[in-house]
């Protein structure tokens, strides 16, 4: 299936800002995470078609998955 | 001769330069604030302000000059904020943080000099805002904010702006806030990335915002702060609280401002 995967701030680093990636069913959010060793610990706002989501949700084909990291300095 | 009389012999137009404003504080025994709001009240405007205004009326810099707004953390966000309210014009700010100036603070602390270096920042911000704007009544506190003496330390305030620089005081600062019932502008940095976001009382942003933290850090833990992202982020701040305190315009409600310094990217995302 394929997915729209968009890194945000720092994750894009690396990586890529937005891809369309092929990935098996079933994948869930955190296997993307996983794949793209993203780090678990640093990680904010998870958007699945534009709803708050967590990484144990299943992702379906043609979603839209955005990673933004966590971020909390002043 | 009373101050209207005063006013209207001395003022050029609508203003009133700062040396007539000195003049009137001595003749009348006011300190400085009373004066601001005598000149206000009375239509005038004191002359540092005249460049506001086009966008903000006389009678918008007179509820400026009677809001009062805590910041919570005087570093990389709040020196910025702390500046810019004072230039504003809002006339009461609290101003809390515990530390003092060190050396890796003087690559972006707006508040930072090597002359202030072991200084209290919320006593360098008092200070510093006497120099800008002796109008505004400044309350440091220098104590870290906690949700046990939270709303001892802010008190009645209008609106709260998060300058702080952890998740978990960001947590407590927010509770703190739906428990007085006032309005937090949140901001948060990271190397080339902020974010900014306002919360109303009931608004669960930093639930949202912050939902996988599991206690550590963000991304400033290995990325540091440069000079220019707080810049960035604590005047997006100020523009939302001064919205905010005019009730004008449109705000960051239930939704964040994700900013790409590096990529020029701005994403706004609902929460």
């Amino acid at each position: 299936m394929k997915i729209t995967v968009k890194l945000f701030a720092s994750f894009q680093a690396g990586r890529f800002n937005v891809e369309i990636r092929e990935y098996p069913e079933p994948t869930l959010i955190g296997d993307v995470v996983r794949e793209q060793d993203l780090p678990e610990e640093k990680i904010g706002i998870v958007l699945l078609n534009m709803v708050h989501a967590k990484l144990y949700q299943p992702l379906r084909d043609g979603d839209i998955l955005a990673i933004f990291p966590l971020v909390g300095g002043g | 001769m009373d101050v209207n009389a005063f006013l209207a012999e001395k003022a050029d137009g609508v203003l009133l330069s700062w040396a007539d404003q000195c003049e009137l504080m001595t003749r009348f025994d006011f300190d400085c604030a009373e004066t601001e709001r005598q000149i206000l009240q009375a239509g005038y405007l004191p002359a540092r302000y005249q460049r506001n205004q086009q966008m903000i009326s006389t009678d918008q810099q007179l509820q400026l000059l009677q809001s009062r707004v805590a910041v919570v953390g005087c570093g990389g966000l709040g020196g910025y904020i702390l500046e810019q309210l004072a230039r504003l014009g809002v006339g009461q700010i609290i101003a809390i943080d515990p530390d003092v100036f060190e050396e890796h603070n003087l690559n972006r602390q707006l508040l930072a000099s090597i002359e202030l270096l072991g200084t209290a920042k919320a006593e360098a911000a008092r200070q510093r805002i006497s120099e800008i704007n002796p109008a505004v009544r400044v309350n440091s506190i220098i104590a870290a904010f906690s949700k046990e003496k939270g709303q001892e330390m802010l008190g009645t305030v209008d609106l709260v702006i998060d300058a702080v620089d952890n998740i978990q005081v960001r947590f407590d600062l927010a509770e703190t806030c739906a428990q007085l019932n006032v309005p937090l502008v949140h901001g948060a940095i990271g190397g080339w990335y902020g974010q900014v976001a306002t919360v109303y009382p009931g608004d669960d942003a930093l639930q949202k915002l912050y939902g996988n933290w599991n206690g550590g850090a963000g991304v400033e833990s290995e990325l540091g702060n440069p000079s220019f992202t707080p810049a960035v982020i604590a005047s997006l701040q100020v523009a939302e609280a001064s919205k905010v305190l005019l009730g004008q315009g449109r705000l960051l409600c239930n939704s964040v401002l994700s900013i790409n310094l590096l990529e020029m990217q701005f994403e706004e995302i609902p929460l």
